[in-house]
Parts: C-alpha cells; sequence; structure tokens
C-alpha cells in the first residue's frame, strides 16, 4: 500500500476512535482500557513476520520474544475483560 | 517472497475485517448490555489477524512460533483469572508495558531484517526514507511506553512510593532528552547506522522512565491512560512499517481510546494534561490554604450503632466510594450493607467520581464485582443534584472529591475540581481510618467539622462490617 493510503486509513480511524470511544460508558472505563490493551497487541502481526521469516537470527529472536509477550496480552486482556463484563449484572426485577 | 507491496486483495480485506472487529469490540462497550458481545469480536478479529499473518508468510518456523503464543498466552491466561480486581491498575500498567517491548523488539527486528518486512530499498539495499521515521517513532513510543508503565506498575502495586520523585532541573533534562530523540531520528534518515537506532531506543527508555517518576499517585488514572494511548500509538507506528491496516486501525483506535480518557481524568480533577505530566502534584505536604491543621478542629465522632440506626431511620442513602474502599476491600461488607438497608425500605444509591480510585471506572468495576447492579451505580453528572433530596451521604474512602474547597477557596490546589455535594444531603457519614491524613491533595476538608457530619473512624472495611452487624438485629 502507498503512504497516502495507509495515511488515510489512520486518520479516518483516529475519527471513528474518537466517537466510538465518547460513546463508551463511563461505568465500563476500566474494561475499555483492558480490552484496548488487548487489541493493541495486534502488534504480534510484525512479531510473527519477525520470527516466520528466514534472514537474522537476532531478528528471529527477538520476534519470538516479542511473540511471548504480545500472547500475554492478548490471552490476558481478553480474559481479563471476560471476567470483569461477567460481573455487570442489572438489578434482578421481582 | 519478501515484498508485501503487492498483497493479493483477500489478504488486505482479511486485515480489515479484523480491525472492523476490533472497532466493534469498542463499540460494544456503549452499554454492559452488549459489551460481552464486543470482547467475542474483538476475540475474533485477534484470531483473524494472527491467521492471515501465518498463512501468507513462509513460516519456517512454525512449531517455535506455536510454542511462543502457547507460553505467552497461558501466563496471560492464569494471570487473568487469578488478579484481584483491585489490583487491576496495576494489572493494566504491566500489561501496557509488555506492548511497548514488543513493539521495541518488533522495531528491533525489523532493522535486523528489514527484508522479511519488505522494507528494503531493492536499487539502494537501504531501508526506505519513510520506513525509517516510522521505525523510530515506533521503537522510541514503544521503549517510552515500556518504562513509563513499569514505573507506573511499581507506583501502583506499591513497590515504590507513591510520592513523586522529583530531579533538580528535571524540565530541561526531560526536553532535552526528548529533542536528542527526536533529533537523531531525523538524522536517522540520512544514516542508517546501528549505533543512532539502538542511541534512539536507550534514550527512551530513560525518558519513559524519568516522565512518570515525578508524578503522584493521586494523578495515577492520567498516567495510565495516557500509557495506554502510548501504547497504541506504537502499534500504529509499526503498522505503517508493515503498511498494515489491522495494527493501524487498532493503533488508532487505541491511541485515542487512551488519549479521551486521560481527557476525562484531567477534566474531572481540573488540572491541565501539561501540569499532570510536569508532575510533583502532592509533594508539599501540610495545609496549603485549606484552613487550619486537622487536630485542633472539633468534630463528632460516631459508632457504628450510631450509623446503623441513623441509616435505618432514612428513607434515601447515597454511597460514595473512593480509593480507600479498594485498598480495605470494602467492597462485599458494603454491597451487604445496601441489601440490609434495602430490605428496611431505603432506597440505596452509589455515587462514582471519575477519578475514584486509580484508574477510570475502577469503583464501577469492584461494585460489579460484589455484585452490585449497575443500574443502581451513577456518574457524578447524573447523581449530584439528588444529594440534596439525601437524607445520609455515607462517603466510604473518598475525599478531595467530596471537598467543597474546590467550590469555595481560590487559593486551594483542586479549587475548580467539579465534587460531588454529599454536603448537601441530610447527614453525612464519613469513614477515614483516622481524622490525621488529609486527602492526596494535602487539603483539609469542610466537611468533616459540619454540625451534620459523623466521623466514622476505622478501617473502611472494619467499620462497614461492624454496621451490617447493627443493621441485622
Amino acid at each position: 500500500m502507498d503512504f497516502i493510503s495507509i495515511l488515510s486509513i489512520f486518520v479516518l480511524a483516529c475519527f471513528v476512535g474518537y466517537y466510538v470511544v465518547w460513546s463508551v460508558t463511563p461505568a465500563l472505563h476500566t474494561p475499555l482500557m483492558a480490552v484496548t490493551n488487548a487489541i493493541s497487541s495486534v502488534i504480534i502481526v510484525g512479531a510473527l513476520v519477525a520470527s516466520a521469516e528466514a534472514g537474522s537470527i537476532a531478528a528471529k529472536i527477538l520476534g519470538l520474544l516479542a511473540v511471548v509477550f504480545a500472547s500475554v496480552n492478548i490471552f490476558g486482556g481478553f480474559a481479563v475483560t471476560e471476567r470483569m463484563l461477567a460481573m455487570y449484572k442489572k438489578k434482578e426485577r421481582k | 517472497m519478501h515484498e508485501l507491496a503487492p498483497v493479493s486483495p483477500f489478504i488486505a480485506l482479511a486485515y480489515l475485517v479484523a480491525g472492523v472487529l476490533f472497532i466493534l469490540a469498542l463499540r460494544g462497550l456503549s452499554s454492559p448490555a452488549t459489551s460481552r458481545r464486543g470482547n467475542r469480536m474483538g476475540m475474533a478479529g485477534m484470531a483473524i489477524a494472527v491467521a492471515t499473518t501465518l498463512y501468507t508468510h513462509d513460516v519456517v518456523s512454525l512449531p517455535e512460533i506455536l510454542g511462543a503464543i502457547v507460553v505467552g498466552g497461558g501466563i496471560g491466561f492464569i494471570i487473568a483469572r487469578r488478579i484481584a480486581m483491585t489490583d487491576m491498575p496495576q494489572l493494566v500498567a504491566a500489561f501496557h508495558s509488555l506492548v511497548g517491548l514488543a513493539a521495541v523488539f518488533v522495531g528491533a527486528a525489523a532493522y535486523l531484517n528489514p527484508g522479511a518486512f519488505g522494507i528494503l530499498d531493492p536499487l539502494t539495499d537501504e531501508i526506505h526514507n519513510a520506513s525509517r521515521v516510522e521505525m523510530g517513532l515506533g521503537v522510541a513510543i514503544g521503549a517510552i511506553t515500556f518504562s513509563g508503565s513499569i514505573i507506573a506498575f511499581l507506583k501502583l502495586n506499591g513497590n515504590m512510593s507513591g510520592k513523586p520523585i522529583m530531579l533538580p532541573g528535571r524540565h530541561l533534562i526531560n526536553l532535552g532528552t526528548l529533542a536528542a530523540i527526536l533529533g537523531l531520528i531525523a538524522y536517522f534518515v540520512t544514516d542508517q547506522s546501528p549505533w543512532i537506532f539502538w542511541t534512539v531506543t536507550a534514550l527512551s527508555f530513560v525518558i519513559g522512565f524519568l516522565l512518570i517518576i515525578p508524578i503522584g499517585g493521586a494523578d495515577m488514572p492520567v498516567v495510565v491512560s495516557m500509557l495506554n494511548s502510548y501504547s497504541g500509538w506504537a502499534a500504529a507506528a509499526m503498522g505503517f512499517t508493515l503498511g498494515n491496516s489491522a495494527m493501524i486501525i487498532t493503533g488508532a483506535l487505541v491511541g485515542s481510546s487512551g488519549a479521551i480518557l486521560s481527557y476525562i481524568m484531567c477534566k474531572a480533577m481540573n488540572r491541565s494534561f501539561i501540569s499532570v505530566i510536569a508532575g510533583g502534584f502532592g509533594a508539599e505536604s501540610g495545609p496549603s490554604g485549606g484552613g487550619a491543621a486537622a487536630v485542633d478542629r472539633p468534630y463528632k465522632r460516631g459508632s457504628a450503632e450510631d450509623a446503623a440506626f441513623l441509616m435505618k431511620q432514612a428513607d434515601s442513602v447515597i454511597i460514595v466510594p473512593g480509593y480507600g474502599m479498594a485498598v480495605s476491600q470494602a467492597q462485599h461488607a458494603l454491597r451487604e450493607m445496601g441489601d440490609l438497608l434495602k430490605k428496611e425500605g431505603v432506597s440505596v444509591k452509589y455515587a462514582i467520581h471519575p477519578v475514584a480510585g486509580r484508574m477510570p471506572g475502577h469503583m464501577n468495576v469492584l461494585l460489579a464485582e460484589a455484585n452490585v447492579p449497575y443500574d443502581e451505580v451513577f456518574e457524578l453528572e447524573d447523581i449530584n443534584s439528588e444529594f440534596g433530596q439525601a437524607d445520609v451521604a455515607f462517603v466510604i474512602g473518598a475525599n478531595d472529591v467530596t471537598n467543597p474547597a474546590a467550590k469555595t477557596d481560590k487559593t486551594s490546589p483542586i479549587y475548580g475540581m467539579p465534587i460531588l455535594d454529599v454536603a448537601n444531603a441530610k447527614s453525612v457519614l464519613f469513614v477515614k481510618r483516622s481524622m490525621g491524613g488529609a486527602g492526596y491533595a494535602g487539603v483539609d476538608n469542610e466537611v468533616f467539622y459540619m454540625d451534620n457530619t459523623m466521623m466514622l473512624l476505622a478501617d473502611a472495611k472494619k467499620m462497614v462490617e461492624e454496621i451490617v452487624k447493627g443493621l441485622a438485629h
């Protein structure tokens, strides 16, 4: 992809992020941080590229370490978000 | 095989789908009812992104990669299951540091093996100029996120004092280091020698550390949000390097999310972002313009029985929890108290100040953990007018967020901060460990000395348990 199309995606995504995040209810701000933390670990894509490709041993080791870190975050982040969200209950109407 | 540019449209489409799923994950959080579906969409998006990446590369080391995912995933999963809800701020800080470190490692890997990332100029066999800047920025932001989050973690976890640590001339040192980092990244365009890359990395680790040490405990909600934002920008910068839409969309989402949360937190404290970053808040102790010292002013002290009696007679009680509730783990006892009061026909509501606790939404999670229904929990602007009609305001572990000095005393360091108007309730029950320590802002609170205030001086959890006993018979 050329730089301008990438930049367009980035700028538009910033606007989407702005509006989506303002619509998040303040009661869920902690789960929001946990889930954004999990999805920012999409950086694992870069780590996978580094550890998959032949070329440099050092790059491969760095890549694999980054895969470990990002995986901690992905599984930990989504699991802890799930755990938190399961606790939010409505009043039981009798 | 190395050139990423002419990707098949299906692959680009897969990453786009992943990005859209991430947007929907955040969108789901607009209400607790849709939030879990949102979280699942986030998981699906991540699965698609990982699978697409593995599918489109000549993976020569699949067992190692799967091993790394299993090890990391296992650790993450166990931590997520075991962590206490009160420790959530530390956990989030620790997770941020991992994103930061991963970004640094990915950036370093891209520098060492640019061919794999498709960022080599085929004519000169050098890294593209644009990629050098993106890489440099990604590594710098990642390193700042890492070391900053480590300090935030140590402060939140109590391994390091929450007091600001002030180095002499720190503004000059910080600005100089930042300028050096940016200058070196610019110079990196003309010269891609290793020393520049590694110096940028090292300086960024140092500046992350320097930026967070002068920031005090009460400002941690802003810091945690800010580091959340940084971790997003780091991912976005790496997304530029890889030309990957999923990473760019996610980075932008997370970046703006953290930025908005920081803004909300700053506004809730009436502080500017710059003043928080500059640090030092809460460093000078003692009464700074908040009236006389706490010890020599008369106040009314009550017992748990008095409190139980008063609340039993009330029609409506508004509970105001703060960080002290989290520290003493009083949320379960508090819910029990609420249940007993409801049985007596008392209306019970919870009022949450945006900066109560150590991270945005901290109190809401703790109350949810204790099974308090979320429709009994209200934000400041939704409930503040109701204190005037309430019989009892029950303040537990909160202080500065109820201090009327924020409205009346122009010299007070918290002047202008929106507060919960507990003083308007017919009576105020104030649970506090002792009369000694003022809030984080180091300001005395007028509410303690009002005629209709009863101070309940004890550990929050013990006091609430005593009140529960008093209500039970």
